[in-house]
Order: structure tokens, then C-alpha cells, then sequence
């Protein structure tokens, strides 16, 4: 773009954020701001396949409880550390992702959409009957351990700031993605998907490759989400958690880098802040889906984003 | 005792006759489903939703007004099919340009809200609902039991969806409609109030909806949650049916009810997730669905 801001500000801007991230423990509970981190992570991931390749998922409670069951169990009941355990996680996500994937990118639309809530209905009713997930109770107690053996997760602390740090690698890396060749190459298919095939791109398989990707990046936050609470549970793969990741992408923005994030802060905000009057929760979150796809369709950083182009802060 | 295949021929029938109620449960809602996207485009989300509401108002007249079964299945469809042409109007109208995933979101929040305001006044635990006197007992076939009010539940649905499909596909109205999916402008042109057609078919949709939610009152417990378990298995019914046909998605559903059925018998662990194994297998096979056109 001719008119594309000095990367000069850019930089200032995303250190500030990162101060922010590295401040705000010491204002807010932590345990709050790690549950915004992995939904907001979560949800990063969900939009890499809705904003940048047009693909709804309303499946993705699948790889985010999976890869959470896994971590949990690997971590409780074979003992392994953080590190290992998450890595099985992000593993089994990405293996659930390619299979789902493949399934799913045979339809379009909202086919697609139908076909992977209906396969991730079938991934809950697997955890309501495996012994390893232990049913309704889920896996309780699970153990943070030492990261590499060295740092004690137990400390919230150091959880913290080991759950930054995953979040701010996976969004850089989510970054560099969605602004490679292949992020382009995705972007054609969203825009314009015959054009695409015809230019000659083999489009199932990078439609395949960022179902993948954001799979693997859900199962991450699923993962991580698992050891901030120390525990899995039937409510990560149920398909309310999938509509929640799609509130949260929708309120924040769609097909932007922050969107995502700043949407799924303020969904937990409202989570904790109307805990106490029950079914109230999900009936504020059906008033901001309807709000949002009537009024507000490009989301908080979406109705922001022209003003921070024009300061230079995003591109 | 008779045997089939080492089955009690009772649990045998007994399940068939479950799976055959459930399928038709889904090829009603199947059916709303379809022909709301036909016209509209738009996959309800609400569906499910919008069918509790259907047996919740059943439940509701009978205790607050004293109106019975009879009555509810009256006035049920009508309440909900005007709830339905409120909505339509004041929202779904807005979202035709757009692309069709809007209206998915939409519906879906819709569904939050509807789940939400039932759960915060009846709470998740179920309500009973009589069976009506006139339909309570059961016929003795020799080979099985039959509850009258379950063999009646089939019947209503069958009359229900093949009227449908007789309406849709033989008469002028139904012309109209099919007509409308094709080409609203040039049917407009013929003066056709296309615009008021839309809004009394999403109307009627959701009054099938809200029929088979109080024919299904006295069967399963009415509930806030009884419409969000069902709608995705309805949901991959509309997957494997392909919802290019009414009749497609009619056949499907109860097909799908009779596999669920004997998949309980055979083999009750998969019972649950038997009808997403089929999808599974369909779209592998044909990606476009049982009864689809096109991708």
C-alpha cells in the first residue's frame, strides 16, 4: 500500500502493549488475565481461518477441550512436564484438525460450519464416554510442574508470565502468517475463491494447512488453559465454548491481528462480572451476538481500526 | 421369548419405534430447516431453540390457562410462528445482502437468548406433560407394545411433512415459493408480494418447529435444553440429507431415527454419536449430501 505507515510506530506501539502485559499482574488477578491470554490466543487462532480465509468453524471446542484433556492427563497421570504435555496437546489438536479439516473444506459456506460443529458434537460425546476424560467430573487437580524442570509453574507468577510469553510467540508467529505469500494466498481464496483456483493455487490444501495451523494454535491455548486452572472439563468441548470463540472474534473484529484478543478480554470481563446471576451470562452473550451482527459487524478494533491507521499503530 | 439375531424381538421393535419417533422429530425440524433456507437463505440456529419454546408454551397454557393438549397444539405454532415473523422482520430482514453466515450468528445469539430467559425462569430440570386422556394406553400388536400417543406422534408428522411436500411441489402456492428461491426479482415483477412470502414462511417454518416441540411435550420432559441437544443432530441430519429436497430432508430424518434406533440395540456405546459416524461416511462418499445438488 502506497500509503503504509513508517514501521517506526508500529514498533513503540507493540512495546507498550508488551509493557502492559508485563505490568498489569501487578493491578489485576492474574488468574483473570491468564484466562484472557489463552481465550484471547483461542480465539486468535479461530480468526485465522474466519478472517483470513472465510471458513466459519463452529467446531473448534473440539481441539481446544482435546488438546486440554490431553496436557491434563499426560501431565497428571504419566507425569510429564509442562512443556512435554503441551506439546501432546498442540499435537493431538493438529492431528484432530487435519482430520477435521479434511472433512470439512469438501463443502463451503455454512455446510462448512454445520459439518464441523457436528464433528466436534461428536468429539463431546467421546469425552462423555472415555474413561480418560472421567466423564462429567473432568480431570481435576492436574499438576503445573516445572517448566524444563527449573521454573515451578505453581508460583502464579511465573504462570503468568509463561502464558504471556506463549501468547505474544503465537501472535507474532499468527502475524507473520497472515502476512507471508501464504497469508496472501489465503487471503485470494476468502476474497475470491474461483479466482484463486484458477491462477492456479491448489486451494484445499492451504485452506487444509490454516484449518491445521489454527487447530493446532486452539489446542495450544487449550493446553495452556488446562494447567492456569488445573483442570479439563466437559464445558472445554462442549459446543457453547465453540460459540464463544466465535463471540469473541466477532466483538472484537474479524480479520484483525488484535480483534480477537480484545474481544475475548471483555467476554471473560463479562463472564466474571455476571458469575453470580446464572443464566443471565448467556443471555447478555446472545444480546452482543445479535448487536454485533446487526449494528456492528466489524467488531470494536474493526469500528477502531481506520483511527489507528491513520496514527500510524496498525497497517 | 421370540429372538432376532439373539435380540429380544421386544427391545428389537421397542427401539425401531423409538428411532422411528426420534426420526420424526428430525425430519420436522429437518423440514423448518429447509424451507427457511429455500427462501431465505439462512440457516435457523433458532430452530431448536424456537421448538422448546413450542412445548414450553404447550406447558405454560396448561398450567396458567387451563388450555389442554388439543388446545396448545393450536395456539403453540401460532404464538411461536408470530414470535418468528417478529424476528424476521425486525432483524433477519436485514441480513439478506450479506453473506449467509450472518444469519447463522445471528439465530445463534437468538438461540442464547431464548435458552437463557427459559433456563432463568424454569431452571435445567425438567417439567412433565400428561400424555392427553384421549391418546393415553397402548395397543398390545402381539410382537411389541405400542403407546397410542407415540404411534400418534408418527402419524401427525408423516400428515405434517407430506403435506408440506404436497404443498410445496404441487400447488400454485408452492410454485410461488419454488419460484421465489430462483428468481425474487422477476417473480416480483409478476406481483407477487415476495417480501410477504418470505416472512410467512419463516413464519411457517418455525411453526413446524414449534408443533413437533408439542408433540414431543408428553414424550421427553419439557425443558430449556431440549431444543439445543437436538439441533445438531439435526443439523448433521441437513448435512447428510444435503437439503436440496423437502422429501430429501423428510427421508433422511427418519432414516437417520431408525439407525439411531438399532445402533441402541446392537450396539448402545455409539448410539449417541452413530448419526455423526453416517456423516462422516456420506461425506466422504457424496460430499454434496444423500439428496444434494451441487457443492
Amino acid at each position: 500500500m502506497s500509503n503504509a505507515p513508517p514501521p517506526s510506530r508500529q514498533t513503540p506501539f507493540i512495546l507498550a502493549l508488551l509493557g502492559l502485559g508485563l505490568v498489569l499482574p501487578f493491578i489485576f488477578y492474574p488468574v483473570f488475565l491468564m484466562k484472557g491470554l489463552c481465550f484471547g490466543l483461542f480465539a486468535a487462532a479461530f480468526n485465522l481461518l474466519l478472517g483470513y480465509v472465510g471458513l466459519l468453524s463452529f467446531g473448534h471446542a473440539m481441539f481446544f477441550g482435546w488438546s486440554a484433556y490431553v496436557t491434563a492427563f499426560t501431565a497428571k497421570e504419566w507425569g510429564l512436564t509442562p512443556e512435554i504435555a503441551i506439546l501432546l496437546g498442540v499435537a493431538t489438536a493438529a492431528v484432530l484438525g487435519g482430520v477435521v479439516g479434511w472433512l470439512a473444506i469438501r463443502r463451503q459456506g455454512i455446510y462448512f460450519a454445520m459439518i464441523t460443529l457436528a464433528l466436534a458434537q461428536l468429539g463431546f460425546f467421546v469425552a462423555v464416554q472415555a474413561p480418560m476424560t472421567h466423564g462429567e467430573d473432568g480431570i481435576q487437580g492436574v499438576p503445573r510442574g516445572h517448566l524444563f524442570g527449573l521454573i515451578d509453574l505453581s508460583n502464579t507468577m511465573a504462570m503468568y508470565y509463561f502464558v504471556l510469553a506463549v501468547f505474544v510467540l503465537s501472535l507474532l508467529f499468527l502475524y507473520r502468517v497472515v502476512n507471508s505469500p501464504f497469508g496472501q494466498v489465503l487471503k485470494a481464496i476468502r476474497d475470491n475463491e474461483p479466482r484463486a483456483i484458477s491462477l492456479g493455487y491448489e486451494v484445499s490444501r492451504y485452506k487444509l494447512i490454516a484449518f491445521v495451523l489454527s487447530a493446532a494454535f486452539a489446542g495450544l491455548a487449550g493446553s495452556l488453559k488446562s494447567l492456569v486452572f488445573q483442570l479439563a472439563s466437559l464445558a472445554d468441548v462442549s459446543w457453547h465454548m465453540s460459540g464463544e470463540v466465535v463471540l469473541m472474534t466477532l466483538l472484537g473484529g474479524v480479520g484483525t491481528v488484535l480483534g480477537p484478543t480484545v474481544g475475548a478480554f471483555l467476554v471473560v470481563a463479562i463472564q466474571d462480572f455476571f458469575a453470580g446471576i446464572g443464566s443471565w451470562v448467556i443471555i447478555i452473550q446472545g444480546v452482543i451476538f445479535v448487536i454485533c451482527v446487526l449494528l456492528f459487524r466489524s467488531g470494536m478494533i474493526g469500528v477502531l481500526a481506520p483511527w489507528l491507521k491513520r496514527r500510524g499503530i496498525t497497517g | 421369548m421370540m429372538t432376532i439375531l439373539g435380540i429380544p424381538t421386544q427391545a428389537l421393535f421397542g427401539q425401531l419405534l423409538l428411532g422411528l419417533i426420534n426420526g420424526a422429530f428430525y425430519a420436522m425440524l429437518s423440514l423448518g430447516l429447509a424451507l427457511i433456507f429455500g427462501l431465505l437463505n439462512i440457516i435457523n440456529f433458532s430452530h431448536g431453540a424456537l421448538y422448546m419454546m413450542g412445548a414450553f408454551v404447550a406447558w405454560l397454557a396448561l398450567n396458567f390457562l387451563g388450555l389442554g393438549y388439543w388446545g396448545a397444539l393450536i395456539a403453540a405454532p401460532l404464538v411461536v410462528a408470530v414470535i418468528g415473523i417478529i424476528i424476521e422482520r425486525t432483524m433477519l430482514c436485514r441480513l439478506y445482502k450479506l453473506d449467509h453466515l450472518y444469519g447463522l450468528l445471528l439465530t445463534f445469539g437468538l438461540a442464547l437468548i431464548i435458552e437463557g430467559l427459559f433456563r432463568e425462569g424454569y431452571g435445567v430440570s425438567g417439567q412433565p406433560y400428561a400424555v392427553p386422556p384421549a391418546l393415553a394406553g397402548g395397543w398390545n400388536l402381539g410382537f411389541m407394545f405400542l403407546p397410542i400417543y407415540r404411534g400418534w406422534v408418527v402419524v401427525a408428522s408423516l400428515v405434517l411433512c407430506l403435506g408440506t411436500w404436497y404443498a410445496i411441489e404441487k400447488t400454485k402456492l408452492g410454485a410461488y415459493l419454488r419460484a421465489g428461491t430462483e428468481n425474487p426479482t422477476l417473480v416480483q415483477a409478476f406481483g407477487i408480494n415476495v417480501p410477504l412470502m418470505i416472512t410467512l414462511t419463516y413464519g411457517f417454518g418455525v411453526a413446524l418447529a414449534a408443533i413437533a416441540g408439542v408433540l414431543a411435550a408428553p414424550i421427553y420432559q419439557v425443558s430449556p435444553k431440549m431444543g439445543s441437544d437436538l439441533i445438531i443432530v439435526v443439523f448433521a441430519v441437513v448435512v447428510i440429507g444435503g437439503m436440496g429436497s423437502i422429501m430429501g430432508s423428510i427421508l433422511t430424518g427418519y432414516m437417520l431415527g431408525i439407525v439411531e434406533g438399532l445402533t441402541k440395540v446392537f450396539y448402545p456405546e455409539a448410539a449417541s454419536t452413530v448419526i455423526f459416524m453416517v456423516m462422516v461416511v456420506v461425506l466422504l462418499i457424496k460430499p454434496a449430501g444423500l439428496f444434494g445438488k451441487g457443492a
